[in-house]
C-alpha cells in the first residue's frame, strides 16, 4: 500500500510522481489503560447516559426535553421555547464558541478527545470490536486473512457488525426521540406504523452512526472537521497539549536494559513504537503536535506503561506546553502561564455572556404582545365626539398554564377599549402555550385631543393560574400610535 | 423563456452547465498526481511548490474515497440534468415545473383541508356563526381579505360599512352577506351636480333633520321639496332607504360618508361610488361560507371576550 502513495517513477533519478490521493490504510489501536484511559471511559459513560437516558426523563405530564419542530415548541425542563426565543440560540452556539476557544487555547483539543461524538462512539465501536476481533494483532491478523472467508472470520465480523447495528439503531431510535415523543416512537416502533421522516431519520441516523464509528472514524477527524483544521490559531506555544518530550527523548533507539543510554549517546525514548500503534488517528506524536492529533492522550498512558518497565522517568510523552517542554520547565512552573491575557480575554467574555445568558433565560417573560395598528383605516369618527383607532393584538402565552390577561391604554386623558363589537372587555383567558388575536378600537373623545400623531402604550398584565403556576405578575408594555385626523 | 431576448440563452446556460461538469473531471484527473523532487536522504519532503521563498506546499493527501465521491457528484448532476430542467431551454423527462409543484401542493392542501369545511358546509350560517373554532378560522379569512378596508374590528372607515352594528344596506339576513361576498355589490349615488346651490343646501339640511341633527328650519322646509322631486326615488319619501340597491337609511345615525352639511352637499353635488368587489373568483365557497357566518356574527352572536 505504501507503493501506492509513491506512484511511477518519474524523468530524473530523484524526481517521483506524487499522488494527491491515497487509499485509506485501516488503522489497528492497541488497547491502553491508564489515567486518561480512564477518564475517557468516565466522559464515554457520562455522555451517553445523558444522551441516551435524557429523552426518557418526565416533567409536569410532559416528556422533559423534547423539540417538537410541527409546532415549533422547543421544551426543555420548566422552559418552553418559541420561535421567537431564537436569540437563544443564537447566545448559545456563540458560547459554546468561545467554550471551544478557551479550552482550546488552554489545554488543546480536549473536546475531541473526551467529548465529540465522532471520538466517543468511536471509542464504543472499538471497544465492542476488541471483544469480538481481539486486540490490534489479532485483528491485523484476522484482516490479513485471505478470501474466501473461514467460518471462523465469518462469525465474527457478523457478530460485530450485528452488535453494532444494534446499538446504531438505539441511538438513531434515542436521537429521533429527542424530536417526536419518545414512548409514542416505542410504542409506533413496535406495532410498526413509524411514519416516513420517523423511520428515515431513525434510519439515517443509525445509518450514519454506524458508518461514522464503524469505518469512517479518523477520517472525519482528518478530512471534515474544520476544528481541526483551525486549532492552528488559537494554540500557542504555553497551550497545554499532548507534547512529546524531544529535548529529553531524542535522539531514540533501542537499547539494553542494562546499558546506560546516557553513555551510548541515546535520548529516553526506546523506539517502542507504542505511542504510533496506541493512536487512534494513526500518528506519531513524536513528529510534535499535527492537525490529526485529537488529543486524546492514548499515547501518553502507553508510554508512561513503558518508561515503568524501562525504570526511566514517567512523563516523556505528557501534557505541557511547549515552552515549559523547550524550557524544562515542570508543570508547576508552566501553569502560571495558562492565565495569560488571550485567555483572560476569553474568559472574561464567556463570562459575561454566561452571565446576560443564563440571567435571561430565568427572569424570561412568558408573556409576548404584538401590536399592529389597522393600516387601512388611520382613524374614524363616532357618535360624533369621539375618535376612534383600531388596533389588532396578538397576545402569545407560552407558559404551560392559562393566563388571565387584563389590557389598559395610557397616553391620552380618558383612552378606552372596545372589542369589535363595541363592549368593554373583560378580562381575557389566554390558553397555555397558545396564542390569541384580538381586535380592538381604542376611543379618545374630541375634545381631549389635538390632531396628529400621539405616542400610546398598551399595558398589559398576566398572571397565570394552575397547579404549578408561576405566582409573578407578568407584565408587557407595548408602544403604539394613536392619530386623531385633522 | 419569455424573460429572455433569444434562444441563444438557453444555449449558453446549457453550454456553461454541461461544460462546467466536463472541466471538473477533467480538472479532477489531470491534477491527481504531481512530480516531486526527492530530498537527499530520500525523503520526500514537499510537492516543489514554494511562495515567499519559504512557504512550502506539504502533502498531505486526501483519501481516494473523497475523489470518487466528487465523481459521484458529477454522475449525481448528469442524472438530475436527464430528469429536471436545468439544460437551458430542456424541459426535463420528468416534466417537473415549480408552478406545477406549487398547484400539486395547493391540491394537497385543499384535500387535507375538505373535511375541515364539509363539515361546516353541511351546516346553516347560523349554526356555523355559533362554532367557536369556525369562527376563529372566519376570523383569519377576514382580517386577510377584509380587514383592509372594513378595519380589523369590522368597524369600517368613511366609505366602507361598519359590519358589526345592526344597520345593513343591504340587508343583514345571511343570505344578503352571501350575495354580497358572492356578487360584489355596486352603492351608486349619482351627482346632482344641475342642482343650484341653494338648493343643495336645503336638501342637506332637510336630510340632517330626518335623523335629528342641527338643520336649519326654513332650508329643510324648502329641502322637502327639492328631496322629493331627486332623492326619493331610491332613498324612499320617508328617507327609509331602500336595501334592494342599497340606498341608506337616512333617519338613523348611520353616516358612510359623513353627516355634516359640508359632506352631505359634496356627496349630493358629486355622487358617491361605493364598490365591493365580488369574491366569487378569490375566496372558494367554503371560505365564503364561513366568512358569511363570522360577518352575521359580528352582529347576532355575543363575544365571549365582552362584558
Amino acid at each position: 500500500m505504501a507503493n501506492d502513495f509513491l506512484a511511477d517513477e518519474g524523468g530524473s533519478q530523484n524526481t517521483v510522481e506524487l499522488s494527491l490521493y491515497e487509499v485509506r490504510r485501516k488503522i489497528y489501536p492497541r488497547s491502553v489503560s491508564g489515567v486518561f484511559a480512564k477518564w475517557r471511559l468516565i466522559l464515554v459513560l457520562a455522555t451517553q447516559i445523558l444522551f441516551y437516558g435524557l429523552p426518557w426523563v418526565q416533567w409536569n405530564d410532559r416528556q422533559a426535553v423534547l423539540f417538537d419542530l410541527v409546532s415549533r415548541k422547543f421544551y426543555i425542563f420548566g422552559l418552553v421555547l418559541w420561535p421567537q426565543d431564537i436569540i437563544y440560540l443564537t447566545l448559545l452556539l456563540i458560547l459554546s464558541a468561545l467554550a471551544l476557544f478557551l479550552f482550546t487555547a488552554v489545554a488543546g483539543r480536549l473536546f475531541c478527545g473526551y467529548a465529540c461524538p465522532q471520538t466517543v462512539y468511536t471509542e464504543i465501536f472499538m471497544w465492542i470490536e476488541r471483544k469480538v476481533e481481539g486486540d490490534r494483532f489479532a485483528r491485523i491478523r484476522l484482516d490479513g486473512e485471505d478470501w474466501p472467508w473461514s467460518f471462523h472470520k465469518w462469525r465474527i465480523k457478523i457478530t460485530k457488525h450485528f452488535l453494532w447495528i444494534l446499538i446504531a439503531l438505539w441511538t438513531g431510535f434515542t436521537f429521533v426521540g429527542y424530536f417526536t415523543p419518545i414512548k409514542v416512537l416505542s410504542a409506533e416502533l413496535i406495532a410498526f406504523t413509524l411514519g416516513p421522516w420517523q423511520a428515515f431519520w431513525l434510519l439515517f441516523y443509525s445509518f450514519a452512526t454506524w458508518g461514522n464509528a464503524g469505518f469512517m472514524r479518523e477520517q472525519v477527524c482528518k478530512y471534515m472537521c474544520p476544528y481541526a483544521r483551525f486549532q492552528s490559531v488559537m494554540v500557542d506555544k504555553d497551550t497545554f497539549v499532548v507534547t512529546y518530550d524531544k529535548t529529553r527523548g531524542d535522539p531514540r533507539g533501542g537499547r539494553a536494559k542494562a546499558a546506560n543510554h546516557k553513555e551510548l549517546g541515546l535520548g529516553d525514548c526506546v523506539d517502542c513504537s507504542i505511542c504510533v500503534q496506541v493512536c487512534p488517528t494513526g500518528i506519531d506524536i513524536r513528529d510534535g503536535l499535527q492537525y490529526m492529533c485529537i488529543g486524546c492522550g492514548a499515547c501518553i498512558d502507553a508510554c508512561d506503561q513503558v518508561m515503568d518497565k524501562v525504570g526511566y522517568d514517567k512523563g516523556l510523552i505528557r501534557y505541557t506546553s511547549e515552552r515549559a517542554m523547550l524550557e524544562h520547565m515542570d508543570n508547576k512552573k508552566a501553569r502560571h502561564y495558562i492565565f495569560r491575557p488571550r485567555v483572560l480575554v476569553y474568559l472574561g467574555i464567556m463570562s459575561v455572556l454566561l452571565i446576560a445568558f443564563a440571567s435571561s433565560v430565568f427572569l424570561r417573560n412568558p408573556l409576548r404582545v404584538d401590536v399592529m395598528r389597522d393600516r387601512g383605516a388611520l382613524a374614524r369618527e363616532v357618535e360624533g365626539t369621539k375618535i376612534e383607532n383600531v388596533y389588532r393584538l396578538q397576545i402569545m402565552n407560552s407558559s404551560e398554564n392559562p393566563m388571565n390577561v387584563s389590557i389598559v391604554a395610557t397616553g391620552l386623558p380618558g383612552m378606552q377599549i372596545l372589542s369589535s363589537q363595541g363592549k368593554e372587555i373583560n378580562e381575557l383567558i389566554v390558553n397555555p402555550s397558545s396564542n390569541l388575536l384580538i381586535p380592538v378600537k381604542v376611543r379618545v373623545a374630541i375634545e381631549d385631543v389635538k390632531a396628529g400623531t400621539h405616542p400610546i402604550n398598551f399595558d398589559i398584565e398576566a398572571t397565570e393560574s394552575g397547579p404549578n403556576a408561576s405566582k409573578t405578575l407578568r407584565v408587557r408594555d407595548e408602544k403604539s400610535s394613536f392619530i386623531v385626523p385633522r | 423563456m419569455s424573460d429572455f431576448f433569444s434562444s441563444g440563452w438557453g444555449i449558453y446556460i446549457a453550454l456553461v452547465t454541461g461544460v462546467g461538469i466536463i472541466w471538473c473531471l477533467y480538472l479532477l484527473f489531470s491534477q491527481r498526481k504531481t512530480n516531486v523532487t526527492y530530498e537527499a536522504d530520500g525523503s520526500v519532503a514537499d510537492t516543489g511548490h514554494v511562495w515567499d521563498g519559504d512557504l512550502r506546499e506539504l502533502n498531505n493527501p486526501l483519501p481516494r474515497w473523497w475523489m470518487w465521491m466528487f465523481v459521484l457528484s458529477c454522475v449525481f448532476a448528469i442524472v438530475y440534468l436527464v430528469l429536471y430542467p436545468g439544460m437551458g431551454t430542456y424541459e426535463g423527462s420528468l416534466g417537473y415545473t415549480t408552478r406545477n409543484a406549487h398547484e400539486a401542493s395547493v391540491v394537497q392542501a385543499n384535500q387535507q383541508l375538505k373535511p375541515v369545511y364539509a363539515k361546516y358546509m353541511s351546516m346553516d350560517v347560523k349554526q356555523v356563526a355559533a362554532d367557536p373554532a369556525a369562527r376563529e378560522m372566519g376570523q383569519r379569512l377576514f382580517l386577510n381579505h377584509c380587514a383592509q378596508c372594513h378595519g380589523s374590528d369590522a368597524g369600517g372607515s368613511k366609505g366602507f360599512p361598519n359590519l358589526a352594528d345592526t344597520d345593513w344596506l343591504y340587508g343583514g339576513d345571511t343570505q344578503d352577506i352571501k350575495q354580497t361576498l358572492i356578487g360584489g355589490r355596486a352603492g351608486v349615488m349619482p351627482a346632482f351636480a344641475h342642482l343650484e346651490s341653494a338648493q343643495v343646501s336645503d336638501v342637506a339640511n332637510y336630510v340632517r333633520s330626518l335623523s335629528g341633527l342641527a338643520a336649519d328650519q326654513i332650508k329643510v322646509g324648502r329641502g322637502a321639496e327639492v328631496y322629493k322631486a331627486n332623492c326619493a326615488a331610491c332613498h324612499g319619501a320617508e328617507g327609509k332607504g331602500m336595501a334592494a340597491m342599497g340606498a341608506p337609511n337616512l333617519t338613523d345615525k348611520v353616516w358612510l360618508y359623513g353627516g355634516s352639511e359640508a359632506t352631505i352637499v359634496e356627496t349630493v353635488l358629486k355622487g358617491r361610488n361605493g364598490m365591493m368587489p365580488a369574491h366569487e373568483t378569490i375566496l372558494t365557497p367554503e371560505k365564503i361560507h364561513l366568512l358569511t357566518a363570522y360577518v352575521w356574527g359580528l352582529s347576532n352572536v355575543k363575544d365571549k371576550n365582552s362584558k
